[in-house]
C-alpha cells in the first residue's frame, strides 16, 4: 500500500503532517515493519522544545530500539497517550491512531522533506 | 562448499517461508525467517498455547563415524557419553584448554555413528576443532548440514498432534531420546527435544524429502486456531530466553567457562576432556562472575552489553540477553554479575541507555511449563 500522500517523510522514517498551524509527527509503515511488534514508546513531555534533527523519543520492539528524530524545530503541544499506553497501536495504525506528537514548529517549511512517492520509491514496503 | 561471497545460504524451506509472508534476515550467513505475518509476539504465544513449527536447518549437523568416534567425542565433550545407548541424545559443551566454551551442542548416539548438532555460527569452528583432534582416534567427520534439513515442532499440543501424523508416535520417545522412522522412501530422525521450554520434537530428514515432510506435518492446516503454525527466529529467541536457556554469542562465549554459566550439570567430574583441568581449577576458586536472571521494572528492554550496577551505582556486571517476556508481560534479562549479587531477591540497577532502572534478581528459568 502506498504511503499517504497528505504528508511528508524523512530519511529516518518519520512522517509529518500539517494540521492548521501545527504539525503531527509519527513513524512510517516501513519503520514499523522493520521493528516488528512495538512494545514500548517513550514520548516527550508537552511544552518541551527541540531543535531540527533532535531525538525526541524512542520506540522499541522485541528485537530493536529505534530513536525518533524531529525533522523541524518546534515545541511539543500534544502527545498521543494512547500509544504510550498501548504501543501495539503503532503496528495496527501508524498513520492515524498511532500518531506520536504534535508540535508548534518554529518555521513551517517542509520543502526539504520527501513526498510519499519519493519515500515509497526509496523504501518500498 | 562454503560460500564466501555475500550470498546467503538458503534452507530447503525458502518457498514455504515466502508463502507464509516471512520477513527474512541474515542469521550466521543463512537467510532465515525472523517472523511471519503473525509477528514475533503472536508466534511466541501460539507456541506456548498450542504448537509451532520452526525451520532450524541452519544448525550444523555433523556425522562422526569410525571405530574411534566415541573416544573422540569423549575426549572433547564436557558431558560423559560412553554410557549412551543407541537412541540417546544429550546436551554437552565443547571447551578449549582454558575451559572457555567453544560451542554448546546436542550429541546423539546412532547404531553405527554419532551425530553432533551445533550452532550455525560455530559450525566451521566445530568441524575444525573435531578434525584437529581426530587423528589419533580413527574418526571421520562428515558435514551433513547441506544434505539434510531440520525442523522443530514445539508446544503443549505438539506431541498429541504428531502422534497422529508421524509414522511412529513420538509420545513413545523419552525426553532426550530419538528414533529413526521410515515412511515410504523417506527417513526421519525424530528427537524429543527443543529450545523453547515446551515439549516437542526436532526432526532431521534428507533434503530431497524436506518439502514433502513439511507439507505432511502441517496438514492440520494453519487456519485452525490450535493448528500448527510457523514461528521464526524472533519467537525462538524470546521462548528460549523465558526458558532460561543460554544462547551462544550471548550467555556463552570462548571467554566464559561452564561453571560461571551455571552449566555444572553438563560437566563430568570423573573423566578427562579437553578443558577439564582448567575447569577443575575454576571450581576451586570463587568465580569472578555468575549467570543470573533479572526482572526489570518498566517497559524498556535492556539488551546485550547493558551495564548492571549495585544499588550504590557501582558496576557489577553486564546483560547478555533481554526482552519483554510475552508470557510474563515483564521485562526480563540474563547476564553476568559478581557472585555476591546473584542471590534471588537482590536489588540492582540496570543502566538502560543512560537511565538507571531498578531490577531484581530472580530464579532461572523465568518460565516453566
Amino acid at each position: 500500500m502506498p504511503s499517504p500522500s497528505d504528508r511528508r517523510y524523512t530519511e529516518s522514517h518519520e512522517w509529518i503532517k500539517t494540521d492548521g498551524d501545527q504539525l503531527i509527527v509519527g513513524v512510517t509503515q516501513f519503520a514499523v515493519n522493520a521493528l516488528s511488534d512495538v512494545t514500548y514508546a517513550a514520548l516527550p513531555a508537552v511544552g518541551k522544545t527541540f531543535g531540527a534533527g533532535d531525538v525526541f523519543g524512542e520506540v522499541e520492539s522485541v528485537k530493536a530500539t529505534s530513536e525518533l528524530y524531529l525533522p523541524v524545530a518546534g515545541t511539543i503541544t500534544a502527545v498521543n497517550t494512547a500509544v504510550a499506553n498501548d504501543p501495539a497501536l503503532l503496528n495496527t495504525d501508524p498513520y492515524e491512531a498511532g500518531w506520536l506528537v504534535k508540535i508548534k514548529p518554529a518555521a513551517a517549511d517542509l520543502s526539504g522533506l520527501m513526498d510519499a512517492a519519493e519515500y515509497d520509491a526509496k523504501h518500498p514496503v | 562448499m562454503i560460500e564466501t561471497s555475500q550470498t546467503l545460504l538458503k534452507t530447503c524451506f525458502a518457498d514455504y517461508h515466502r508463502q507464509h509472508g516471512a520477513k527474512m534476515v541474515d542469521f550466521a550467513g543463512w537467510e532465515m525467517p525472523l517472523h511471519y505475518t503473525a509477528g514475533i509476539v503472536a508466534e511466541h504465544n501460539h507456541t506456548r498455547r498450542a504448537m509451532s513449527i520452526f525451520d532450524v536447518s541452519h544448525m550444523g549437523r555433523l556425522k562422526i563415524t569410525g571405530k574411534g568416534a566415541q573416544d573422540l567425542l569423549e575426549h572433547l565433550c564436557t558431558r560423559k557419553i560412553a554410557h549412551f545407548n543407541p537412541g540417546r541424545s544429550g546436551y554437552s559443551l565443547l571447551c578449549n584448554e582454558q575451559g572457555g566454551v567453544l560451542d554448546d551442542i546436542i550429541v546423539s548416539r546412532f547404531e553405527r555413528h554419532w551425530l553432533i548438532v551445533c550452532n550455525a555460527s560455530n559450525r566451521e569452528k566445530v568441524i575444525q576443532w573435531l578434525q584437529q583432534h581426530a587423528a589419533p582416534f580413527d574418526a571421520r567427520i562428515e558435514d551433513e548440514t547441506f544434505s539434510t534439513a531440520m525442523v522443530s515442532v514445539q508446544g503443549p499440543k505438539a506431541i498429541e498432534y504428531l502422534d497422529g501424523v508421524l509414522p511412529e508416535p513420538p509420545s513413545a520417545i523419552k525426553r532426550y531420546h530419538f528414533q529413526v522412522q521410515n515412511y515410504l522412501i523417506a527417513s526421519f530422525t525424530v528427537f524429543r527435544s527443543g529450545y523453547t521450554g515446551e515439549d516437542g520434537v526436532e526432526i532431521i530428514c534428507g533434503k530431497n524429502v524436506a518439502q514433502m515432510a513439511v507439507n505432511f506435518l502441517a496438514k492440520s492446516g494453519d487456519e485452525k486456531p490450535d493448528g500448527l503454525k510457523p514461528a521464526g527466529l524472533g519467537a525462538r529467541d524470546t521462548l528460549r530466553l523465558e526458558a532460561g536457556m543460554p544462547l551462544y554469542g550471548h550467555e556463552l562465549t570462548e571467554s566464559i567457562d561452564p561453571i560461571s554459566a551455571g552449566l555444572d550439570w553438563a560437566v563430568a567430574r570423573d573423566k578427562f576432556f579437553v578443558g577439564s583441568e582448567a575447569i577443575e581449577r575454576i571450581r576451586l576458586r570463587v568465580p569472578e562472575r555468575l549467570r543470573l536472571g533479572l526482572e526489570i521494572s518498566g517497559q524498556r528492554i535492556a539488551r546485550q552489553g547493558t551495564k548492571i550496577k549495585n544499588i550504590n551505582g557501582v558496576e557489577i556486571g553486564e546483560i547478555t540477553s533481554g526482552t519483554l517476556s510475552p508470557t510474563l508481560q515483564k521485562v526480563i534479562a540474563m547476564g553476568y554479575v559478581q557472585p555476591e549479587y546473584v542471590t534471588v531477591g537482590t536489588q540492582v540497577l540496570v543502566d538502560i541507555r543512560g537511565t538507571d532502572t531498578p531490577a531484581r534478581v530472580v530464579a532461572l528459568p523465568f518460565y516453566r511449563r
